[in-house]
């Protein structure tokens, strides 16, 4: 247990004093964002209407951009190879990793999407939904996005690899997140989207750090 | 019972070259042995075998009375294994980084403080304790790294190529360590292209165990 605490808190203080990295995840989240309104048009009718799919698919590609660093650094210095002996199990190391990941990118896009659902002119009720579709669907983008991690580790154009795995399997959390948001602004309430969101996350959580575990143990062979 | 390493019949193959085969040693309590052999030899390979990173092609290893493969996680809580790779994070202090060696070690909280201290002054890290690593010189990079040896014990140290980047100061230092550790009933493999001063130690020549088509001249 105190490898695991360990581990978490040396990812997540290696991201605070390296805190470019968040900024540049929520640098591009906002930018994404705001473009599309510059892109098509200020008509407040179609900004609601594609509002919740735009802010979802930013953070998305934000959550993306910080993937590659998951396990990169660790297995570029050699770290990896202290982690796979060490006596945490190589599946805890990878949920460390992976909350603190969460903590450091997942949860600031959360905080900060209720500006940006400002700019698309979703009201109160919808912004509300949209923050809590990306508070509880964020964890299964960061544990999704581990096991791609993991498997492009030490291929020769990692950024690339990485999306085209990582991309498709974000459907489902985009599918239920934009579809919380829109069936709330429909006045049908999101809550069944967000069960499912929810459902998504927990089994993200019981998969992915395994698969993720062998994906690493065989980059070190 | 002391620590005993058993290696049987070690082969290693990497993609489809066959590095090695008939790799056989024990290392007993006390014992040292220097790997030694030409570049591409193997001696980065049997090191990382040793530490369970890669598998074997064939044979297998014994530690104590157990197969290694029976139970890994008593093997690995015995071992340090020091790469060419240091493992250190620019954004870490060397203290916060033994820290969190120790942590992952299972070994966490304030009792570890003094056992860094002194895994810091025993490699010269001291005065450079609360810096972040990206000031540190390669040099010292290396010896945070192998501070780690002595900051959390373990009975068999595996170290690839531990001198490089090492000043003599350092190189000495780094003896000193292994002849205290060797004293204390532990074991150690070296890798080195640099002379280490080893007393007694074993030579394994790696590239006597090359598979004898791997060098056969070109028709």
């Amino acid at each position: 247990m105190a490898g695991f605490i360990g581990l978490f808190r040396r990812d997540l203080r290696l991201a605070l004093r390296q805190s470019g990295d968040t900024g540049l995840v929520l640098g591009f989240f906002v930018l994404a964002v705001v473009l599309f309104p510059l892109g098509v048009g200020p008509e407040p009718a179609i900004l609601q209407r594609i509002g919740p799919g735009i802010v979802w698919v930013a953070a998305l590609l934000a959550a993306l951009l910080s993937l590659d660093r998951l396990f990169e650094a660790d297995y570029q210095d050699g770290g990896l190879d202290l982690l796979v002996l060490s006596s945490l199990p190589v599946e805890l190391a990878v949920l460390a990793k992976c909350a603190a990941h969460w903590v450091a990118t997942g949860l600031p896009l959360a905080l900060i999407s209720p500006f940006l659902a400002l700019l698309v002119d979703l009201d109160p009720g919808a912004i509300l939904v949209l923050s809590s579709s990306l508070l509880i669907g964020t964890p299964a983008l960061s544990l999704i996005g581990s096991v791609a991690a993991a498997l492009s580790l030490g291929a020769r154009r990692q950024g690339a690899v990485l999306s085209i795995l990582v991309l498709p399997l974000y459907v489902p959390p985009l599918v239920f997140g934009a579809g919380a948001v829109e069936a709330s602004v429909a006045g049908a309430g999101g809550r069944a989207y967000l069960l499912i969101l929810a459902a998504l996350s927990l089994a993200a959580l019981a998969f992915c750090p395994w698969a993720s575990a062998a994906a690493l143990r065989q980059a070190l062979e | 019972m002391p620590p005993v390493l058993i290696a049987e019949d070690l082969a290693c193959r990497r993609g489809e070259r066959l590095v090695f085969t008939g790799v056989s040693f024990r290392l007993s309590a006390g014992e040292a042995m220097l790997l030694t052999g030409p570049n591409g030899s193997g001696k980065t390979s049997l090191l990382r075998l040793l530490a369970t990173l890669i598998t074997p092609a064939a044979g297998r290893l014994v530690w104590g009375n157990a197969p290694v493969d029976v139970e890994p996680a008593a093997y690995r809580a015995a071992l340090h294994y020091v790469g060419h790779q240091d493992g250190v994070k620019p954004g870490l202090t060397p203290r916060e980084a033994l820290m969190f060696w120790a942590a992952l070690r299972g070994l966490g909280g304030k009792r570890m403080a003094p056992l860094i201290d002194e895994a810091l002054t025993a490699f010269g890290l001291e005065a450079v304790a609360d810096w972040p690593c990206r000031w540190l010189s390669a040099g010292q990079r290396k010896r945070l790294a192998l501070a780690r040896l002595v900051a959390t014990p373990a009975a068999l140290w595996l170290l690839d190529e531990p001198t490089s980047a090492l000043d003599h100061d350092s190189q000495i230092h780094l003896e000193c360590a292994i002849a205290a550790h060797r004293a204390s009933d532990g074991l150690v493999a070296v890798a080195s292209h640099t002379p280490i001063d080893v007393p007694d130690a074993g030579v394994l020549p790696l590239e006597a165990f090359a598979p004898s088509t791997e060098y056969a001249a070109p028709d």
